[in-house]
C-alpha cells in the first residue's frame, strides 16, 4: 500500500465514507476507503429508516436495485409509560407514491451495496484493515497508518467517516472525549415473523411499513427511548438511553429490551416472532453544541464522527450520507487550486450551513442540554398523560368535571403550574 | 431471552493470537469503585467479577464494539479488535 499516493484517502465504509466515495469516483478521483469490518456494514446498526432524498447525486434512480425493506407510509408516536401508552399516528397516501420518502433498511445488507455502488464508481476498498492514527508531517494530514505492516497511505487530503467512537478525531486533537451525558446507547433485536403476519398485524401490504417511536419510562423509571420499525420478515425492535442515566438507575440495556418486548402494547406485536441477532450501538445526541472542529489542514471530518446526529427525528444516516457529498465536493474545487489547508477546505462548513445539515443541528441546539438539565419533560409528562388518558376514559360513577378536577390537581402536584409553563416555553423556545 | 442465547445468536471472529482488544489500565481502582458500572452497563457482559483473582476479568470474545464501558468509565483501554476480527453482523 505504501508506494502509491491517493488523492484521498477516507477512514471508515459507512454512508458518510462510502457517499464521499462515489462522489470522488464518478469524478475520477484515485479515492481508497479503509474499513475494518471484515465488510462493510459488518460493525454497522442503525434503527433503521433510511430517507431517500440524501441520495440525489450520489445513486441514481435509487432505491432500484438497492436492499431496502419497506417504504414507510404511516408512523406512530408514543408516550409510553410502565404499562401503557398516549399516542399519535400519521399514515398517508403520498407517502405511498414514488419516490417514496424513507425506506426501512438493514444496514450490514445496505452498506455492502452502497460499497458495491463505490467499488462501481472506480473506488477502492480495502476491509478487515484498522485506520490507527493519521500521518502528519509539518502540523499537517498527509495520509493514514493502518494496523497492516507497511500499511501507510499517503493521500492529498483524508476524509473522517469513522462513526460515534472517532478515535480518528480524537487523535487528530479535534475533539474532547465522549461525554457520558450526550451519548446513549441502543440495543436492539431483530426479530423475524412472517411477512403476512406483519402485514395483517400493522394493517399493510406489499412493501408499505410501519414506524413506531415511543419515549417515557419502560424501565426502573428511567427515560428510554424506542422504536419499532417492520422489515420485510422481520421487525426492528430497540430501546436505546443516555449513557449517565443507565448509570443513574443501574441499568443492563438487556434487561431494558426484554423488559420492552414485555410491554402490553409491543408484546402482540412481536408474538410468535423469533430473535434472529441482538446489537448494540452508541448515538452522539450532544448535536451542535458537541461537534469537533471539522476541518484541517489536509483533513474534513463527516458524519457521526462530527455528531451529525438530529435526535429528535431519529435523523443521522441521511446527515451523514450529506456531509460525504459536500466533503467530496470541497475536494474537487480544492483540487483546482492543488490547496488543501484548511483555509482552503474550510468552504465544506460553508456548504454545511447552507444545507439541512448545519441548519436543523442549529435549531435543536439547546435540545439535549435542556432535556438533560429536565429529565421531568421526558419522564414525568409522559405518566401525567397516561395517567390523565386513563382517569378521563375510564367510566366508573365519577362525573367528567371532578375527573378533570382531579387530573388538574395531580398535575400541579407532580410539576407545578408555573413550572408546566415554563418547562412549555422552554420546550417552544427550543423545537419552535 | 437470556443474554447468552442472543450472544450465540451474533457473528463473531475471535482473534485467538492478538488476544483481547480491551484492557483496565489500573486494576486496583476496581476494587475501590462503588459503582462499578461496567458490571451491569455492558450490552454483553464482557466485564465480570472474578471471585478467585478477586479482580474484574474481560470476556472480550463477546465485545460487540460499542463503545459504551469506554464512556462511561475512564479506567478502560479500549482499542478496535485488530481487521477484520471482533463482531460481523448479519443483518445490522
Ligand atoms: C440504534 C440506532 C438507530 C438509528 N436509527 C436511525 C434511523 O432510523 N435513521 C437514521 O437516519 N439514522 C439512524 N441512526 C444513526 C445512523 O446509524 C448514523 O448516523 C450513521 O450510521 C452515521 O454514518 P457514518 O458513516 O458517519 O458512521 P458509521 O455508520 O458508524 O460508519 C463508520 C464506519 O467506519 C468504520 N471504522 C471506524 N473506525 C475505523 C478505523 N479506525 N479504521 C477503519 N474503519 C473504521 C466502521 O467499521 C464503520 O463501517 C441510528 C443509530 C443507532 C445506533
Amino acid at each position: 500500500m505504501s508506494d502509491i499516493k491517493y488523492d484521498v484517502a477516507i477512514v471508515g465504509a459507512g454512508p458518510a465514507g462510502l457517499s464521499a466515495a462515489i462522489v470522488l469516483a464518478k469524478a475520477g478521483v484515485n479515492v481508497i476507503v479503509v474499513e475494518r469490518g471484515r465488510f462493510p456494514g459488518a460493525k454497522n446498526v442503525m434503527g433503521g429508516v433510511f430517507y431517500t432524498d440524501c441520495m440525489k447525486g450520489i445513486v441514481e434512480e435509487f432505491p432500484n436495485g438497492a436492499p431496502v425493506e419497506r417504504h414507510i407510509i404511516e408512523q406512530r408516536m408514543w408516550m409510553i409509560d410502565d404499562e401503557s401508552y398516549v399516542g399519535f399516528g400519521h399514515k398517508n397516501a403520498k407517502f405511498d407514491k414514488e419516490p417514496y420518502n424513507c425506506h426501512t433498511v438493514l444496514r450490514a445488507q445496505f452498506d455492502k451495496w452502497l460499497a458495491k455502488q463505490a467499488t462501481d464508481a472506480g473506488a477502492l476498498i480495502v476491509n478487515k484493515t484498522v485506520v490507527t492514527e493519521p500521518i502528519m508531517e509539518d502540523g499537517k494530514v498527509v495520509g493514514i497508518k493502518t494496523g497492516r505492516p507497511e500499511g501507510d497511505i499517503k493521500a492529498n487530503c483524508v476524509i473522517v467517516a469513522d462513526g460515534v467512537n472517532s478515535l480518528m478525531a480524537k487523535s487528530l486533537g479535534f475533539r474532547a472525549k465522549l461525554k457520558k451525558e450526550s451519548v446513549a446507547l441502543a440495543v436492539k433485536e431483530i426479530i423475524g415473523l412472517d411477512e403476512k403476519v406483519i402485514n395483517d398485524r400493522f394493517n399493510v401490504t406489499g412493501s408499505q411499513g410501519v414506524t413506531i417511536e415511543m419515549t417515557g419510562s419502560l424501565f426502573k423509571g428511567a427515560e428510554a427511548m424506542a422504536f419499532l420499525y417492520t422489515n420485510k420478515k422481520s421487525v426492528s425492535l430497540g430501546v436505546g438511553m443516555i449513557i449517565e442515566d443507565m448509570m443513574k438507575h443501574n441499568i443492563n440495556p438487556n434487561e431494558l429490551i426484554e423488559s420492552l418486548k414485555k410491554h402490553p402494547a409491543i408484546s402482540p406485536l412481536i408474538a410468535g416472532g423469533e430473535t434472529k441477532e441482538y446489537l448494540a450501538h452508541m448515538i452522539p445526541e450532544g448535536g451542535y453544541n458537541d461537534m469537533p472542529q471539522l476541518v484541517g489542514d489536509g483533513v474534513m471530518i463527516t458524519g457521526d464522527a462530527a455528531t451529525m446526529v438530529n435526535a429528535v427525528h431519529r435523523e443521522g444516516s441521511n446527515l451523514a450520507i450529506t456531509s460525504g457529498k459536500l466533503a467530496a465536493q470541497t475536494y474537487l474545487e480544492a483540487a483546482e487550486e492543488g490547496d488543501f489547508s484548511s483555509a482552503a477546505l474550510s468552504s465544506y462548513i460553508d456548504k454545511l450551513q447552507e444545507s439541512f445539515v448545519m441548519s436543523d443541528l442549529k435549531k435543536y441546539k439547546a435540545l439535549p442540554k435542556l432535556l438533560q438539565k429536565n429529565r421531568q419533560l421526558l419522564d414525568k409528562y409522559p405518566k401525567l398523560m397516561n395517567d390523565a388518558a386513563f382517569e378521563l376514559l375510564t367510566v366508573d360513577g365519577i362525573s367528567k368535571q371532578e375527573k378533570q378536577k382531579h387530573i388538574w390537581k395531580n398535575m400541579k402536584q407532580q410539576i407545578g403550574f408555573t413550572n408546566m409553563l415554563k418547562d412549555l416555553y422552554k420546550i417552544w423556545r427550543s423545537v419552535g | 431471552m437470556r443474554l447468552e442465547d442472543k450472544l450465540y445468536l451474533i457473528g463473531f471472529k475471535v482473534d485467538e493470537v492478538g488476544g483481547s482488544h480491551l484492557a483496565i489500565k489500573d486494576k486496583s481502582v476496581c476494587l475501590a469503585c462503588e459503582m462499578k458500572q461496567c458490571l451491569y452497563i455492558c450490552p454483553c457482559g464482557v466485564y465480570e467479577i472474578d471471585e478467585i483473582k478477586n479482580e474484574v476479568s474481560i470476556n472480550y470474545d463477546a465485545c460487540v464494539e460499542c463503545g459504551t464501558c469506554r464512556v462511561s468509565c475512564d479506567e478502560i483501554d479500549w482499542h478496535y479488535p485488530r481487521g477484520g476480527f471482533g463482531v460481523a453482523y448479519k443483518f445490522g
